[in-house]
């Protein structure tokens, strides 16, 4: 946008020319009104009001339904009973297991599938470059659960797929891995891992797709003429600059997929259900509630863990 | 030089466009299901499930709605859509504006609060929403899967608009309040035109989250009130109509005509110039 310009404090006009009270802050809008203004806490207040009602709130009646014992029918009572936190790991452990090795597989392939259609849709497209971001967002016009159920076709028994990965052999690798088995896709990990990578993709293109289109490119050529060659600059240049991409990706493909249940349940088998599907069980079928919360209590934990020391590690990274 | 012989010309193509190979595999990796589900549209099953192809037929675009429930759950899912867009559109605008041009104390809080939703799994935050109200012995039904949809889309409609009136020229609402514009004046006529983008992309995108919400509008629901994602879902355990595949087609076309009409307007205007 070629906004008209304002000749008005250019170049003669010195920085002291403005008497700003707030020096050195950035997004302070033009608003000079009295200091200790009210306006931004009624600005916030239906926004925070509701998420303090409806996403804070919950977590303080789960984590009180968390410690209840009882049945429904005689009701649950507060009993500081821990068990369910202890009777949850052991019934469901193997079900958090799955759930994080899955989703750190997916979020891996997430990013080794995505990076180079990024990469691509930052440099190398050109004039296509609007097209291809729509193709890129263009699949979640059509609701991911049918897109999922489209994945039972296209993986299905007597189905291509499976029929050229038959022929060169490739079932037998990744039966011998555990990944698959019976010559089949469906209902094995394998196709879960591949439905959670397809399914938040998106999630990793975009935030790739942003910090790389914001390269200065004369970076580029400053690295070729000092001798680098493609690799090297892509290793020194481009990757390093692209990393708050990678971390906001990966995160926003890693979180979701850990707690997934629909491609389990969908794509999968008994013997490949996530933690997701654990404690929809509990909550929907078997209506055991305080199970329930205490499962989605450690599952949020860990999350909160390996998030905070990923993006610290991630943090350090950086400055290096 | 060994470089330049013109035998090894097709791997030197290849070295130099590895890249857009890849990228446009990965495209069709994310397109294929899409091209599934158009094509099985025209699909003529032999059983309940429509996971293998049998013969051409148009049957189900000619009775979208012939399968019961199917399209009272798409009116249920575009009123739950459209109810979350509004609030959440006019809640989170305005909180953008209170975190992107105020400096207050407990901004900090405010950004967190805003931020953390978007950091939580689905199947804990609807886990931990339907604890509430089992606790607090509300209804499941209508309404608390408006309020569990107002809740998510929050935090994309903040996002958005916050981007938008962060990156806009100060100077232009200085030039109106100099041309003795009334604060109200400047906000309609230079401030809110200028955020108009930012809001948009925030509607629309709580418009398509809403819509395809499965997770959390599945442990807020109830058992009368059937979204159509729910629809799909019970669809995929007792057998799925065609027709489902014809409602996911028709959405796909509809959402690229909208984009594809908006870019080619936009890129006319930008040429016009």
């Amino acid at each position: 946008m070629t906004a008209p310009t304002v000749p008005a404090s250019a170049g003669a006009a010195p920085p002291t020319d403005r008497p700003s009270p707030e020096t050195g802050s950035s997004g302070d809008g033009p608003k000079t009104g009295p200091r200790r203004s009210l306006t931004p806490y009624w600005l916030l207040l239906p926004a925070g009001l509701w998420l303090a009602v409806f996403f804070v709130s919950p977590f303080f009646y789960q984590a009180s339904t968390s410690v209840q014992s009882g049945s429904l029918e005689e009701g649950f009572r507060v009993t500081w009973d821990f068990s369910n936190y202890s009777d949850a790991l052991a019934t469901y452990g193997e079900h958090f297991l799955r759930s994080f090795l899955y989703a750190s597989f997916a979020t891996l392939l997430c990013l080794l599938i995505g990076y180079p259609l990024a990469y691509m849709i930052a440099f190398r497209a050109g004039r296509w470059r609007g097209l291809l971001l729509v193709m890129v967002i263009a699949p979640f016009f059509t609701s991911f659960l049918i897109r999922t159920l489209a994945w039972k076709t296209i993986l299905s028994d007597g189905g291509p797929v499976v029929g050229v990965l038959e022929s060169v052999h490739i079932l037998d690798v990744t039966s011998l891995l555990g990944l698959t088995g019976d010559d089949r896709l469906l209902a094995t990990p394998l196709a879960v891992v591949c439905g959670l990578t397809y399914n938040f993709l998106p999630f990793m293109i975009l935030p790739l797709y942003s910090s790389l289109e914001r390269i200065d490119l004369s970076l580029h050529e400053a690295a070729r003429d000092l001798y680098a060659k493609p690799a090297t600059v892509f290793r020194k240049v481009t990757f390093p600059l692209s990393l708050p991409g990678v971390v906001a990706g990966t995160l926003l493909t890693f979180i979701p997929a850990s707690g997934d249940y629909i491609n389990a349940q969908l794509l999968g088998s008994p013997n490949t259900q996530m933690v997701g599907n654990a404690i929809q069980k509990q909550f929907l079928n078997v209506l055991d509630y305080p199970a329930a919360a205490a499962m989605s209590f450690i599952l949020m934990a860990i999350i909160l863990i390996v998030v905070t020391i990923y993006m610290r590690r991630a943090g350090t990274e950086e400055l290096v | 030089m060994a470089a330049d012989s013109p035998a090894l010309a097709p791997v030197r193509w290849l070295r130099r466009n590895a890249v857009v190979l890849a990228g446009l595999a990965a495209l069709l990796y994310l397109l294929l299901p899409n091209v599934v589900v158009m094509l099985f549209s025209f699909n003529k099953p032999a059983g309940r499930f429509n996971y293998e192809w049998r013969t051409f037929s148009t049957d189900a675009w000619t009775d979208p709605c012939g399968v019961a429930d199917m399209c009272g759950s798409l009116a249920l899912s575009l009123q739950v859509a459209l109810l979350a867009t509004l609030f959440a559109t006019a809640f989170g605008t305005l909180a953008a504006f209170a975190l992107a041009r105020y400096r207050f104390s407990g901004k900090g809080t405010g950004n967190a609060l805003i931020f953390l939703p978007m950091a939580m799994p689905e199947v804990v935050m609807g886990a931990s929403l339907g604890t509430l109200f089992l606790n607090t012995r509300v209804d499941f039904g209508f309404v608390t899967i408006l309020i569990a949809h107002i809740m998510f889309c929050l935090s994309f409609v903040v996002v958005a608009v916050k981007a938008r009136v962060m990156s806009m020229d100060p100077r232009l609402e200085e030039a109106a309040r100099d041309l003795y514009a009334g604060p109200l004046q400047t906000f309609l006529r230079v401030t809110l035109p200028l955020a108009a983008p930012g809001i948009a992309a925030g509607a629309m995108l709580s418009f398509a989250l809403s819509f395809d919400d499965f997770i959390i509008t599945q442990f807020n629901a109830g058992p009368s009130t059937v979204t159509f994602p729910m629809f799909v879902w019970g669809a995929a355990q007792r057998g799925v109509p065609v027709q489902v595949n014809v409602i996911g087609t028709a959405m796909f076309l509809i959402a690229v005509a909208i984009v594809l009409g908006g870019q080619v307007t936009a890129n006319r205007r930008r040429s016009d110039r």
